[in-house]
């Protein structure tokens, strides 16, 4: 017995709907008794919000293609100016029911340029009678364009005087989204996560038509069992399923266990999952990698991962750069007389001292320190006389596009620069050594 | 000049082979890639390239031509400097694409291009549309007007988009360029490259997870910056190819400025090149630095003041007073004579030269396997050794015989074939005979394990033969025998004989391996003004400004500015005379006391009894002098107005530097 039902749509339109949304029945129905029927004006704008990958986007795709409603699909992200944004959505609102015919590209560079053309182009699409679905993904990105974008778009019912609804999406709940000069309070709806329970059902659904549906049920269950802990990103661990599964099939193959021997294919599968948890999930091995070592039957260690090249070589001076950056950074300069200032080459004595004081000043992070300090300490630490040419001057500037400092308060570039060390203590020592 | 065009003839070979290296992989991945396309990942590829910035622009050209070569005409390079925001990216990006573009369709349609240029909705979408455009057009094409590149592409060819500092853009921007991109990898064949200067942890700490999921990374590593150089010191140095040669110090101070400073492969170059223009434009002589073949011509050509210039080089002159007394007059008077000897002599350089890059990389073989490289792990570092003086009277290179003699067997096996091979390879003529006695060496190797194996024959039976041997006279001497190569066999043979191979290395090491300041006209081939290098690549422009400012003759050369001691000359400019008042201030300093200061000094020499009237109050054109030089002071970064005080300036340099 179908769960949605709704007047306005054939019962077999909904069925299949319903099919293709598992585990969402309840937000559907709730949006479709929002939508009401096809002419019928709806609410203004509606707000749906929820974790990633709780199926917003999907959702609203399948929603709006299966009962064929009208309505424009955007990306933010994509669309990253207003004009793009606005343009993109004349674009395809022309072309949404005019089909084949070529239009000519749109210019609408302000929101009272949209407003005209969107009414000329619904009353050239005879849309008229049908309520108009605008969807706009990652609506988080409306925010850091004009300020009048949000807010028009959220009364764009009242503004054009047509039948439309704007649907919001995003990651993020509506009240950070709240301009401060106020605006129309949309319609909110929150899409929980998926529990164990239904992303196990999800999962299942589009099994390989090779093998049983229970046979990857208890694939995915295996699955679940060693990945939940960690991910509950549907789309991540769609991937993994994908990956992993000719792995878990092996010994089917091989003939050597049956479908419904699944402790043997859970020995068999579960070290190998475990390894998959250490790298592919971590990106540490790209999955094309990952499929070539199963291809192989390799052993991971031969293919070392992202983080096994941690080691950055860098030139004599650049590291006692570094080293001097970071002293800097993490002593407080009353320190500095000291450590440096009675003898040469002492910098075994300066970790030592420096240890009663670590805890408190890694806690709280990198200190700015000017260009002079660093100098100073540059040169207490290296052993032999270094002239200061235009090559050190240099490095520290290299230094500073590689990220391992950076410079604070961009003002006074002249006549004294600040800068903050940005590398690790392991970095360092490593350096160091 | 010839020898620099081959000299970067040799660097781009030697780039491309290390290009190739690193992308005959990368080109059988990509197309793997094409069925990777369903996970909705980007493939991309982290190419780790070390911190020498200065060269990745080359590696990049590199790699980009390679692959407009090799798969694909679509390539854009991305710079951080140009892309701040998301928009100026697809910009950047769109006009590369459709430019490249316009290059490969020839120029029919140059103007709607043009046209469309100026209103381009830069937008993923507008970027597909081309892309489709594109390919169809290729695809429809016929195909004799572009057989060749198409054929060498695929149906669609994958757009690749390098981005060349991946550390310095900006995470936003990267962030949305991967999720737009991740939106339309169905449509678009994308394939990024990261060029990473430090370590490739940096993907993770620039992109979410969120991010870095919907890419597909794979990792190559580029060679070390070091071993680049060793090929390129290998190539260019250690060959008797190029006649033009570097001195002990002045390769001493490139090397220095590769590792202290930079690591740029680049640099080095340019340094080297530098040397080859100084050499030639300083030594006078120069005109004989050529190749082999060309000299006889180029020393009869020689005028009366070039063999007066030979006659004058040290090396020359020392070799002339051992001569006997007859010929010296010969040589300092008779010019062809002299042109003659000249020829012979730098034949006899050209030689050496061969010899001594054959026997230091033999050398080089010995001492690189020892324990704590007491001769240096690079031939580099034994070139430097070599050149800088006697290299058989240093404590090192004893050290590293004593070493050598407790080699053990299979190494000094491997060892004496390796030189061997390098001997055999070089082309100088003097070496079959030792060849033939290493080869002789060899022999001796192997004959002395087939003894031993047969001595532990013996050994294991002596008993059995003699009990066999019944004849008293075989007897005595089978005994005779065992006695011999008991008291041989482990101390003896073996170790003569690696006696004797280490003294022979040694003695072709005296030999051959004669610091080049020993021989007779090295001026010709050999840079060795490294004072004169170290100025022009070792810029050090603050010591430059304070010896300028301090001693303005060294600049000015004006005799009258010549200073003694600490005194301040009031003939020196205003602005020397306030550099040095201020650095005998604290860090705030009153700019009344200073321009009292200074109005002394001015006008000590002038008026040596000035009146007590015109004391107190300050001339106004000496103030006007004060004001400005202050200025010009505060220009340079010296000083800077504070506002912890009033009527104080801040000072910002300390001591010396």
């Amino acid at each position: 017995m179908p769960s949605l039902e709704h007047p306005a749509y054939p019962a077999a339109d909904l069925l299949r709907l319903e099919s293709l949304v598992p585990c969402r029945e309840s937000q559907v129905s709730m949006l479709l008794s929002l939508f009401g029927e096809r002419q019928q004006f709806s609410f203004p704008s509606i707000f749906i919000y929820g974790h990633t990958s709780s199926g917003k986007t999907y959702v609203m795709k399948t929603l709006l293609t299966t009962l064929q409603l009208p309505h424009v699909f955007v990306n933010c992200v994509e669309y990253f100016t207003s004009r793009l944004l606005l343009e993109e959505i004349l674009i395809q609102l022309q072309s949404c029911s005019s089909g084949t015919e070529q239009t000519s590209p749109v210019h609408c560079d302000t929101l009272n340029d949209f407003v005209r053309l969107f009414k000329q182009a619904v009353a050239s699409q005879e849309l008229e009678g049908q309520t108009l679905y605008i969807v706009l993904d990652r609506a988080e990105q409306l925010r850091e364009m004009e300020a009048n974008i949000l807010p028009a778009f959220l009364r764009l019912q009242e503004l054009t005087d047509r039948n439309v609804t704007v649907i919001l999406l995003s990651e993020i709940v509506w009240e950070l989204f709240r301009p401060n000069i106020g605006c129309f309070e949309p319609f909110t709806m929150y899409f929980p996560d998926y529990s164990i329970g239904h992303l196990q059902k999800i999962l299942s659904q589009n099994h390989p038509p090779e093998y049983s549906a229970d046979f990857y049920a208890a694939y995915i269950n295996i699955l679940l069992g060693v990945f939940y802990m960690v991910c509950r990103d549907l789309k991540e661990l769609r991937h993994l399923a994908a990956l992993n599964f000719a792995k878990y099939c092996e010994p089917v193959v091989r003939g050597e266990a049956n479908e419904r021997d699944t402790r043997k294919l859970w020995k068999n599968i579960e070290p190998h999952l475990k390894k998959a948890m250490q790298t592919v999930y971590l990106r540490e091995i790209s999955s094309s990698q990952w499929e070539r070592l199963q291809h192989d039957g390799g052993e991971p260690g031969q293919l070392k991962g992202l983080s096994a090249h941690t080691h950055v070589e860098l030139p004599y001076y650049s590291k006692f750069l570094l080293i001097a950056a970071y002293l800097a950074s993490y002593n407080p300069v009353r320190t500095d007389k000291r450590f440096f200032l009675k003898h040469h080459g002492k910098i075994r004595k300066t970790n030592f001292m420096k240890k009663h004081e670590k805890t408190s000043n890694h806690l709280l992070g990198p200190k700015p320190f000017p260009l002079d300090r660093l100098l100073a300490i540059l040169y207490s630490i290296v052993d032999n006389r270094v002239a200061p040419t235009a090559n050190i001057f240099s490095q520290i500037t290299s230094l500073v596009t590689l990220q391992l400092l950076s410079m604070v308060g961009q003002n006074d570039q002249l006549d004294g620069p600040r800068y903050k060390c940005t590398v690790s203590l392991d970095f360092i020592r490593a350096i160091a050594r | 000049q010839q020898i620099q065009e081959n000299l970067n003839k040799q660097l781009l070979g030697n780039l491309v082979s290390f290009l190739s290296r690193s992308h005959s992989d990368f080109q059988e991945k990509t197309t793997e890639w094409t069925c990777r396309m369903k996970f909705r990942e980007i493939p991309t590829a982290a190419l780790v390239l070390g911190v020498n910035v200065t060269d990745h622009d080359l590696i990049f050209r590199g790699v980009s031509d390679v692959l407009q070569d090799n798969i694909t005409p679509y390539v854009a390079l991305l710079e951080a400097k140009d892309c701040p925001g998301i928009k100026n990216l697809m910009q950047k990006l769109m006009g590369q694409l459709m430019n490249c573009d316009i290059d490969v369709d020839s120029e029919e349609d140059e103007d709607s291009v043009r046209v469309s240029q100026n209103r381009i909705r830069c937008s993923m979408s507008s970027l597909i549309s081309w892309y489709d455009s594109v390919t169809k057009n290729t695809d429809s094409e016929t195909p004799s007007k572009k057989r060749n590149s198409s054929s060498r592409h695929w149906q669609s060819p994958p757009v690749v988009v390098i981005f060349k500092d991946m550390e310095s853009f900006t995470t936003k921007v990267l962030q949305d360029f991967i999720v737009i991109s991740s939106q339309h990898i169905h449509e678009l064949p994308l394939v990024l490259i990261f060029g990473i200067a430090t370590s490739p942890m940096i993907i993770h700490r620039l992109l979410p997870h969120s991010v870095s999921s919907l890419l597909c990374i794979e990792l190559f590593q580029s060679l070390s910056c070091k071993e680049h150089l060793s090929t390129i010191i290998d190539k260019l140095l250690l060959t008797s190819r190029f006649p033009f040669k570097l001195g002990e110090k002045v390769l001493q101070v490139l090397i220095n400025i590769f590792l202290y400073h930079d690591f740029s492969v680049q640099n080095f170059i340019k340094g080297f090149q530098l040397c080859i223009v100084e050499h030639f434009y300083s030594q006078p002589l120069s005109v004989l630095c050529c190749h082999l073949a060309d000299i006889k011509k180029r020393v009869y050509s020689l005028s009366h003041d070039q063999c007066e210039n030979i006659r004058r080089l040290p090396s020359f002159r020392r070799y002339v007073e051992k001569q006997e007394s007859g010929k010296q007059i010969e040589l300092l008077t008779n010019d062809s004579f002299l042109k003659e000897e000249t020829e012979k002599l730098l034949e006899d350089l050209h030689v050496y030269h061969e010899n001594y890059v054959s026997i230091l990389r033999c050398l080089h073989v010995f001492t690189s396997s020892l324990p704590k490289y007491p001769l240096g792990k690079q031939i580099r570092e034994l070139h430097c050794a070599c050149l800088e003086n006697q290299v058989w009277k240093t404590e090192e290179y004893e050290s590293s015989l004593q070493l050598a003699r407790m080699l053990n067997k299979t190494d000094l096996v491997t060892m004496l074939q390796q030189c061997v091979e390098i001997l055999m390879s070089s082309s100088g003529k003097e070496f079959d005979r030792t060849v033939e006695k290493m080869k002789e060496f060899l022999t001796q190797f192997q004959n002395l394990e087939a003894e031993a194996s047969q001595e532990r024959d013996v050994s294991v039976s002596p008993q059995k033969e003699l009990q066999k041997k019944t004849d008293l006279y075989h007897l005595q001497k089978t005994l005779l025998e065992l006695k011999e190569s008991r008291r041989s066999k482990k101390l003896t043979k073996f170790e003569m004989l690696r006696f004797e191979v280490v003294d022979y290395i040694d003695s072709l090491v005296r030999r051959y391996l004669v610091p080049a300041e020993d021989r007779t006209l090295h001026e010709i081939v050999y840079f060795n003004a490294a004072a004169v290098l170290r100025g022009h690549l070792n810029a050090a422009p603050r010591t430059a400004l304070h010896t300028a400012l301090n001693n303005p003759h060294w600049y000015l050369k004006n005799q009258a500015l010549r200073c003694d001691g600490g005194g301040i000359s009031n003939k020196a400019p205003d602005i020397c005379i306030v550099y040095k008042l201020h650095l005998e201030c604290g860090r705030l300093i009153n700019l009344v006391d200073w321009l009292e200061a200074f109005s002394t000094v001015v006008t000590a020499a002038e008026e040596p009894n000035a009146d007590a009237a015109s004391s107190d109050q300050v001339d106004d054109v000496i103030h006007a002098r004060f004001i400005r030089a202050v200025s010009e002071l505060e220009l340079l970064g010296f000083i800077k107005p504070s506002k912890q005080k009033t009527d104080h300036v801040a000072r910002l340099t300390w001591g010396g530097c």
